[in-house]
């Protein structure tokens, strides 16, 4: 079943268009990857989805209603969630504030404990923090952050923007278990990543974006054994 | 000794009065990065407010001077001047945020508006001043001349040099221009602390003050709105993915930092009665200079900030230099910004990309 469907997708800011027309779709317990090239118009796509970058022309669906014009809190509202490239933490609050921000739509207090429960067991490490500033956590321990506060609002569609980006590769691979996890708990999720490698590895579909256009796409194992994909994204 | 200790006492319930009105400069800069320059204005909308509600008849015959009548006229005036600052927000900003349609239109009717009021300090100028306004508004905007971009800042601050004066020309307008004398609503009582002689007056500035600080602390710190509001200030993206409606949050904003103004202009007025529509102009330059002192953006700094400036200017008259009275802040202004333009408690400047 479809989850999010983005038709003929196009968007940009200003005089700029970082996305030409991108046909993409997500199906429902589905990771999907987005690779692509610095610029290739990756977060832009994520932007748009949210409502925080208005498309141009095109149109974005998520359970059959457009998203079109909808305020960014109010997609929040209907279960897409997104974790921004940069993570985004808000480093003067602390831990546990972040985390509740991430519930912040939510009023039922014993459902918040069991799912601040559910983000402890995936990230211990917070649980150990979770009375220090978001400032001073770690560049590791930020992307769990901003990952279980994305979790918080209990999203049926998780949004990754980079979030291998500047860790060490035993992080890294804590970070995709993790991505692997809370799909197996029954999240959607859109990748979005320049360590094309891990990606195809941990989703099972993808897409491949140059320049604003979708020049490839195809389950995942498909594509990581692709020449093209291998020569451009992988570094073989 | 004893006339030190006055003093101090003096200077921070002058300090706290004007930390009153920092926190409302500070607050909206945190999530807007706007200096607010109506604020002074508010204060003192809110100062006429707080003397309306003590003259409406019904107040002044039952309640009289009483604790009662100050409670009234304090949370009165802090309401409605919530709601302007809501107003201002709503339609002075807002449009300055996301580029609608008649922004152009709108503000050139407002700077014509002014304009008529200079012009003849007759209704008819005025509103002829306004319609040629729109008029220019609306025909530089066909002529393709866009709308303020969402991320002027320059734009916002012209606004808010816009809205500043339509505050006083209308606040002449409304309350007219001469001097009005605020109604004593608490009684007044000297208190002998050992040497001390303390009028009852200042100690009610100095506690009522403290008191909306210490509630504006738990609002901030503690409450699911003031968590919203943090999060605004420190990211306005993130803070819209968390579910957070961003708009409201600062609406709400600035009704609070409108209310503090509002207390202020009524304690203030408690110990100087004399009130008029400009009375904003100085406390307001005055209190954007203790929020930068304090580091702008940062509430304990708006705090702090304000106590220091008013404990300057407090000291400075009562040791003889009352002429430079209303240079004191300006000169701190001046030595911050070469020494620590961050302000006390600013934590630099971290350029936003």
């Amino acid at each position: 079943m479809m989850l999010l469907d983005l038709k003929n997708l196009s968007s940009g800011y200003g005089a700029i268009e970082a996305l030409k027309g991108i046909n993409i779709h997500i199906d429902k317990g589905e990771i999907v990857t987005l690779i692509g090239a610095n610029g290739a118009g990756k977060s832009t796509t994520l932007r748009s989805i949210t409502g925080l970058v208005p498309p141009t022309s095109g149109e974005i669906l998520y359970e059959g209603k457009s998203l079109n014009g909808v305020p960014t809190h109010r997609i929040t509202a209907m279960g897409i969630s997104m974790v921004p490239e940069g993570r985004a933490i808000f480093a003067n609050l602390t831990v546990s504030e972040n985390l509740e921000l991430g519930a912040y739509l939510r009023r039922d207090k014993a459902e918040n404990e069991k799912d601040l429960e559910r983000v402890f067991a995936l990230f211990p490490r917070l649980k150990e923090r979770r009375k220090q500033a978001g400032g001073t956590l770690s560049g590791g321990e930020q992307q769990m952050l901003a990952i279980g506060r994305a979790l918080m609002a209990r999203p049926r569609l998780l949004l990754l923007d980079e979030p291998s980006l500047g860790l060490a590769p035993l992080l890294v691979h804590a970070i995709f278990e993790a991505v692997d996890a809370i799909n197996r708990e029954g999240t959607s999720i859109l990748l979005v990543e320049q360590n094309a490698n891990a990606a195809l590895k941990h989703s099972h579909r993808a897409y491949v974006l140059e320049t604003g256009t979708i020049i490839m796409e195809g389950p995942s194992a498909q594509l990581i054994a692709d020449p093209r994909v291998k020569e451009a994204y992988l570094g073989e | 000794m004893e006339t030190f200790l006055q003093q101090v006492i003096n200077g921070i319930s002058q300090g706290s009065a004007y930390a009153l009105i920092a926190l409302g400069y500070t607050m909206v800069y945190g999530v807007l990065r706007l200096i607010n320059f109506a604020h002074g204005d508010v204060y003192m909308f809110g100062a006429f407010m707080g003397y309306y509600l003590a003259n409406i008849p019904w107040i002044e015959s039952r309640l009289g001077t009483s604790a009662a009548s100050a409670v009234f006229v304090m949370l009165g005036a802090m309401i409605l001047s919530a709601g302007l600052g809501i107003l201002i927000e709503q339609f002075a900003y807002r449009p300055g945020r996301s580029a609608t349609r008649f922004t152009l239109a709108f503000w050139f009717g407002v700077l014509g508006a002014g304009g008529g009021q200079l012009v003849g300090q007759t209704f008819a100028s005025v509103v002829l001043g306004a319609v040629v306004g729109i008029a220019v508004g609306a025909v530089l905007e066909w002529l393709g001349i866009r709308p303020v971009r969402q991320e002027s800042r320059l734009a916002l601050l012209i606004i808010a040099i816009g809205v500043s004066l339509f505050l006083e020309n209308g606040g002449q307008q409304a309350f007219g221009a001469d001097p009005k004398f605020f109604p004593q609503i608490i009684p007044t009582t000297s208190l002998n602390i050992g040497p001390l002689n303390l009028d009852s007056q200042r100690v009610i500035v100095l506690l009522v003050s403290l008191a909306l600080m210490v509630v504006l602390t738990v609002i901030v710190q503690y409450t699911k709105t003031g968590k919203a509001m943090r999060a605004v200030s420190f990211n306005l993206d993130a803070a819209k993915l968390m579910g957070i409606n961003t708009d409201r949050i600062i609406a709400f904003t600035f009704a609070l930092g409108s209310a503090l103004a509002a207390a202020g202009g009524i304690l203030v007025s408690l110990l100087y009665p004399r009130i008029d529509p400009l009375m904003g102009v100085m406390p307001g330059l005055k209190a954007f200079v203790a929020a930068v002192l304090g580091g702008i953006g940062s509430i304990p700094g708006a705090m702090i900030g304000g106590l220091i400036i008013g404990m300057a200017e407090v000291m400075a008259v009562g040791y003889g230099q009352s002429t430079y009275r209303d240079a004191i802040a300006f000169v701190i202004l001046v030595l911050i910004l070469l020494l620590r333009p961050a302000g006390i408690m600013g934590k630099g400047m971290i350029e936003k990309v």
